[in-house]
């Protein structure tokens, strides 16, 4: 009997295209990086700094609304289109709560100016308040009566939810572009001052606020979902819904706290946003719930930490790639979602996490 | 009035109609099982019972209370526990983080690391491996661990849908010893066996189920001997 050669590897074509583009891709980044900064550096240290402190900042927001979308789908196994929009409600809940604080006489100006850290405080309670508890009904309106039909159907009820949020809040709050009242001490553009290169580099109070506490939210909620009984419920349900009933796990009651906690981290990005940025309108949620999403893919969807790095790697990568790649920074959304095709055709499995398939169901 | 009393249950799947009328009752302290064929509706029956494929017709009355009407993890919460077909672990959730959710519904501290102790004692294996991830347990492990997590829901019935597939021999005989220990100390036992000859050897009393219809229920003694029973689940001529 003759010895059966092992059949060729066949290589499929799909793969050398993968192969090809990736070292394209990386050929060239290696090269920009060469270039902008041994070759012909065009920034200084400083500019770096500068650099480095936006995409963080941003980074930190991203990382905070991707774990919405992890969290979601790692129980629903769909992804929360409309997730994006309970950020914007969450900003609009800061805003006007900043708005009444600045109305409100106090200490002979107003209670925002006299008392900027209860303002704050209040402005993002409020937020968080509304954005948990539009999560909770989005999840209970638009998603629970679509349980069990197929994939499809959810998400387009999500793209439906999305519309009529963004519908809403320009029905409720007009289309205008509003500015946010920040407490005088935490005055948009002031910070702390670094001298870097012998140049000063401004460290934002409002960016130091939002890192800070989206660092704090992250360790809180990676300690809830690994440490409480709440956290061990979630993943039960995550992993089989059925089998988490027969431990007398209420698998409704788990998906809506799911909704409020994803919901909450979004109202609280919604409200760093605003302090941070200034402007709140009814479409503010859109783009950062798409980057959001990228993040979340980015670093594997369904798994906590991966959206975590995912978020501040996409902000990185937002504010230094048109300075590495040497084009114009109007580009930086396209950086995002450049990176978005390459990740689910390269690695779509993220960082760290399951693949965006079908299979588990 | 019998601990479990299920009367004349219709189940669906869609349009199969997979229990046709089933009606069986359970003492209190009984093992009693249920033996038939593949595709028979033993599974279905435990799944009707825990609620997870609610019969369109008929009653499952637990100490006179209607089952019917709850949700899956209220009917746990009235003392009814299972052990699923194919041992639905948490693959991705370590050994204790599995145990502790089978103690989901206690609140009694206390009471839960005791019959933790109590459970790793009768699975040493598991003790050994607490931090493990459950996924990556064998096969005979991971029975060892279904189990332990119904034990720890302190369930009065517990239903248990082929505790011995898969396993070696040797394991077997381990899990039928440990289904007549917690028995003794008062669990009731709903049993789904393919392994008949050994689920009678333990059970008091034994139900036949054919094609989603109760078609013999007698003593165990009586079933090991029937003629109809030994050549069909037996395989003894
Ligand atoms: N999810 C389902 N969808 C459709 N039909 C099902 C489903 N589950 C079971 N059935 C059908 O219901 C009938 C009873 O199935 P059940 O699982 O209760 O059998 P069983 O007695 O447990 O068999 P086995 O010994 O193979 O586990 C079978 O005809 C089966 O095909
Ligand atoms: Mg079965």
């Amino acid at each position: 009997m003759p010895i059966q050669k092992e059949p060729a590897r066949r290589v499929k074509p799909y793969q050398i295209i993968q192969a090809v583009t990736g070292i394209g891709c990386a050929g060239y980044l290696l090269y920009r990086l060469y270039t902008v900064l041994i070759g012909s550096p065009t920034y200084g240290t400083e500019t770096w700094a500068r650099f480095m402190i936006a995409g963080l900042i941003l980074g930190s927001v991203y990382a905070l609304i991707a774990i919405g979308y992890t969290l979601v789908y790692g129980i629903l196994r769909m992804i929360n289109f409309a997730h994006g929009d309970i950020m914007m409600i969450g900003a609009f809940g800061g805003y006007f709560t900043l708005e009444a604080a600045k109305s409100i006489p106090a200490g002979g100006s107003n209670f925002s100016d006299a008392y900027p850290f209860a303002a704050v405080l209040a402005a993002f309670l409020a937020g968080v308040a509304i954005a948990a508890l539009s999560g909770y009904f989005l999840e209970k309106i638009a998603y629970r009566p679509l349980r069990g039909a197929p994939r499809l159907v959810p998400l387009i009820s999500a793209i439906g939810a999305s519309i009529f949020l963004e519908n809403a809040a320009q029905l409720l709050f007009g289309a205008q572009r509003r500015d946010y009242a920040n407490p005088a001490v935490l005055t948009r553009g002031e910070g702390w001052t670094l001298v870097i290169n012998g140049a000063k580099v401004i460290l934002p109070y409002t960016g130091a606020l939002t890192v800070i506490l989206s660092l704090l939210l992250m360790v809180a909620l990676y300690m809830l979902v690994m440490r409480t009984r709440l956290g061990r419920a979630m993943r039960a349900v995550s992993e089989n819904k059925q089998v988490a009933a027969l431990m007398g796990i209420d698998v409704d009651g788990v998906i809506s706290q799911t909704f409020i906690i994803s919901g909450a981290l979004a109202g609280a990005a919604g409200v760093m946003w605003g302090l941070h940025l200034g402007l709140v309108y009814h479409f503010v949620g859109f783009i950062p719930g798409i980057k959001a999403f990228t993040a979340a893919v980015l670093g594997g969807i369904g798994s906590v930490p991966g959206a975590m790095l995912g978020g501040l790697f996409l902000g990185l990568v937002e504010s230094l790639g048109p300075a590495v790649l040497g084009i114009s920074f109007q580009l930086k959304d396209v950086i995002a979602f450049g990176i978005l095709v390459l990740v689910l055709i390269f690695r779509p499995t993220g960082i760290v996490g399951e693949a965006l398939t079908e299979e588990k169901v | 009035m019998p601990m479990l009393d299920i009367h004349d249950i219709h189940t669906y799947y869609g349009n199969i109609h997979a229990l046709k009328g089933v009606s069986l009752t359970v003492e209190e302290g009984e093992i009693v099982t249920l033996i038939g064929s593949n595709g028979a509706g033993k599974t279905t029956t435990l799944r009707s019972i825990c609620g997870l494929q609610k019969p369109r017709r008929g009653s499952i009355l637990l100490h006179g209370e209607d089952l019917v009407a709850y949700k899956p993890h209220q009917i746990v919460e009235k003392g009814v526990a299972m052990v699923p077909e194919g041992r639905g672990i948490f693959a991705r959730l370590t050994v204790a983080e599995n145990l502790d959710l089978g103690a989901y519904i206690r609140r009694d501290r206390r009471g839960i690391q005791e019959d933790l102790e109590h459970v790793y004692g009768i699975f040493p294996r598991l003790k050994e491996r607490t931090r493990q991830v459950a996924g990556t347990l064998s096969g005979g492990e991971q029975q060892m661990l279904a189990t332990g997590r119904a034990l720890m829901a302190q369930p009065r019935l517990l239903l248990m849908d082929e505790p011995s597939m898969g396993l070696a021999p040797l394991l077997v005989d381990a899990i039928f010893d440990v289904i007549q220990t917690i028995n003794r100390k008062g669990t009731t036992i709903l049993l789904v066996e393919q392994n008949a000859l050994m689920a009678l050897s333990i059970a008091h009393r034994g139900y036949v189920i054919q094609t989603g219809e109760i078609v013999l229920k007698d003593t165990a003694a009586n079933l090991k001997n029937n003629e109809t029973v030994r050549k069909a689940y037996l395989g003894i001529e």
